[in-house]
């Protein structure tokens, strides 16, 4: 893992994920909020995972309207900002976690609006200067992120755009165009949240964006369980889980941590 | 007369930009049904039979043209120019919020969905999302704020009765966003087979663009019976701007006549030093160009870019963001934006009952408390045209309430 540590944004993913694959398995990148339950408690969470094996993080700026979120993240990230936690403070996270040791690359994911808020030029700057990776947001589809895009490839931090099972192959070739960092493919038509069984024409998706797309495929959306954590070795490169951790973080980074490391196993080859 | 007005201005552009302003800002998987909606949408307007069928409603359901009034007693009492009501309380319904609903209804039937999600905020779009649904054999749920089902209780057995199921909306602030949020939430799950019917000039485009379209029909019969009836056009449009699709309805068939000027009132709620209000332009603490619900405008947000609580006495003009095209207007310098405070509401409201025996929305309250401010100060050969968008019916116990009447 040392090695990773020297490459920052777009070449830290791909080594991520050529570590993965060489590895025959699928990258597991946990969801966190920032401030859940309390700031320090989050970033003990994170750590925690990322002592458990996580290969990479999606770090969680709480904003007042999360249109793309179920209610655990939801409640999760109200809870954060009750807690004061800015835009600011989540930079901060980042670099409190690369200082505790957190070696593995970090996306932020941020709604649009806090980020226009902060100024995105001020934002790149300072998310690289923290230590992150990249940057994803569910609300700026590719066609507004012109402007983002150049930024972001200034910073040098990864970009990441969504498809979801009702894009068409035009969009699944525009996105794929767009991405520096992965497509996060959305498994449902829906929002975040942990779902009892993952779609049953998920493969069948997954092979259409396949045939188009040679960029790393991120699953994420509906994802809890080892039992579905299992299912990711050869379907994509990587998956993503977060309400079933946010939900553990309740009780403190030693569940998270746990069930990260349970995921984490459920992947092992 | 011409019962629709499409976008023969070169706003909104092709991305549903007005100036700086509109857009998309969804997630991915509302893309594609944005660009569904936008396919349909130009098609049934350039299909006569659809638009035929649009005016057939118009004409025999919701009563239109509505009629405008001469506010006799009120421009003699105000002492200035002659004011003029655009009378969409006699809407079926009640209000304004029927022109956009049974378009977006019929469009549904048309695009072979049918269920249909709608937010609401004083429940006058939700109760005509529900009746356009019943009429038309629609399955309709609506979302609403726990805070605006408290305050707009008449308008929430009314949608039960139409048939329409009210699904209470308790996160954030209770209020129009946050039922705004749900609704989006319900339409990302169920995309498929669900049409989003939603109610202001507002969201991802096209919708700024179609629900300005079919409220242009205000401005159209508006600016035809005030020539007839005042043998000239006016010398200002006056409307109260929550997500704004009333103003911009009246607005629409006035933006070339350079002499009409343009005026929105945004509800200055407890007074803008406070922050309780909901006038997006009128404080810059506050109000600043951001993307809430899928579009770009003016936000009410706070240092950090999250979006702040809003207050106002009436619940539709009690929102975060504005329509697109109102902050592009804005920015033209072709329309101008003022607010009038909840107390300059409900005085204006009770001016109206009194002497014009009209009883007005409290949301349109708000456009008439800027004609009391502004109508002396003018001429007595000028003329006011304001939009009265609904009727107060459904604000009797707030106003009960705010003016003490109760015990």
């Amino acid at each position: 893992m040392a090695e990773m540590g020297q490459v920052f944004g777009i070449k830290a993913l791909a080594a991520m994920f050529d570590r993965a694959k060489q590895q025959r398995r699928a990258a597991f990148l946990p969801y966190f909020p920032v401030g859940y339950p309390t700031y320090e408690a989050s970033l003990d969470a994170i750590q925690a995972m990322a002592e458990a094996g996580a290969d990479g993080f999606e770090i969680g700026v709480p904003f007042s309207d999360p249109l793309a979120d179920g209610p655990t993240i939801q409640a999760a990230t109200q809870v954060a900002l009750e807690n004061g936690i800015t835009v600011g403070k989540c930079l901060d996270a980042v670099q409190a976690l690369r200082r505790r040791g957190v070696i593995q690359p970090m996306l932020l994911m941020s709604y649009l609006n806090p980020l226009l808020a902060y100024g995105p030029e001020r934002f790149a700057a300072d998310a690289r200067a923290a230590g992150a990776d990249g940057v994803i947001v569910p609300d700026l589809p590719p066609e507004e992120a012109e402007a983002w895009s150049e930024i972001c490839r200034g910073a040098g931090l990864a970009t990441v755009f969504f498809l979801a099972p009702t894009s068409d192959s035009r969009r699944v070739e525009l996105v794929n165009r767009h991405v520096t960092g992965f497509i996060y493919v959305v498994s449902l038509t829906g929002v975040t949240g942990a779902r009892a069984e993952l779609p049953p024409d998920l493969t069948g998706f997954i092979t259409r964006v396949r045939a188009l797309a040679d960029k790393p495929l991120v699953l994420g959306f509906g994802i809890s369980t080892p039992e579905q954590a299992r299912t990711m070795n050869g379907l994509v490169d990587g998956f993503i889980v977060g309400s079933a951790l946010v939900k553990a973080g309740k009780d403190g980074a030693g569940p998270v941590g746990a069930l990260a490391a349970r995921l984490r196993e459920a992947v092992h080859v | 007369m011409t019962y629709i007005q499409t976008s023969t201005t070169p706003v909104p552009d092709e991305r549903g930009y007005f100036g700086e302003f509109g857009g998309r800002f969804v997630p991915e998987t509302l893309i594609p049904a944005l660009d569904e909606l936008t396919a349909a949408y130009h098609a049934a307007m350039a299909d006569p039979a659809f638009r035929q069928d649009l005016a057939q409603l118009q004409a025999t359901y919701t009563g239109r043209p509505t009629p405008i009034s001469y506010a006799k007693r009120l421009s003699e009492h105000l002492g200035g120019a002659q004011i003029y009501l655009k009378r969409e309380d006699l809407a079926h319904t009640g209000a304004h919020k029927i022109n956009n609903a049974l378009g977006q209804a019929l469009l549904a039937r048309r695009m072979g969905k049918q269920r249909v999600v709608a937010e609401t905020g004083a429940g006058q779009h939700g109760v005509a999302s529900a009746t356009a649904s019943a009429l038309l054999g629609l399955e309709c749920h609506v979302y609403m704020g726990s805070v605006d089902i408290a305050r707009q209780q008449p308008n929430v057995f009314r949608m039960k009765l139409l048939g329409a199921e009210v699904i209470p909306v308790e996160s954030g602030s209770k209020t129009l966003k946050d039922a705004i949020n749900e609704a989006i939430r319900d339409w990302v799950t169920n995309v498929r087979d669900t049409f989003y019917l939603l109610g202001s000039a507002l969201g991802p485009h096209p919708y700024p663009m179609m629900v300005r379209d079919f409220q242009s029909v205000i401005g159209l019969e508006a600016r035809q019976q005030i020539v007839e009836m005042a043998g000239r056009l006016p010398d200002a449009c006056v409307a109260c701007v929550g997500g704004g699709s009333n103003a911009i309805g009246l607005f629409h068939a006035f933006r070339d006549d350079e002499n009409v000027d343009l005026i929105g009132v945004e509800a200055g709620g407890r007074g803008i030093e406070g922050g309780e209000h909901a006038a997006r332009f009128a404080d810059p603490n506050l109000g600043r160009p951001g993307v809430l619900h899928g579009t770009r405008s003016f936000v009410m947000q706070d240092a950090d870019g999250q979006i702040v609580n809003t207050h106002s006495v009436s619940a539709g003009l009690d929102y975060a963001s504005v329509g697109p095209e109102h902050s592009y207007l804005r920015a033209q310098e072709r329309a101008y934006y003022t607010y009038a405070t909840d107390e300059e509401a409900l005085a204006a409201f009770q001016t109206l009952c009194q002497l014009e025996g009209i009883i007005p929305a409290l949301e349109s309250s708000h456009a008439v408390a800027e004609v009391i401010k502004r109508a002396p100060g003018m001429p007595k050969d000028s003329i006011i045209l304001v939009n009265l968008s609904g009727r107060g019916d459904k604000d009797l116990d707030t106003v009960m309430r705010e003016l003490g009447l109760n015990g």
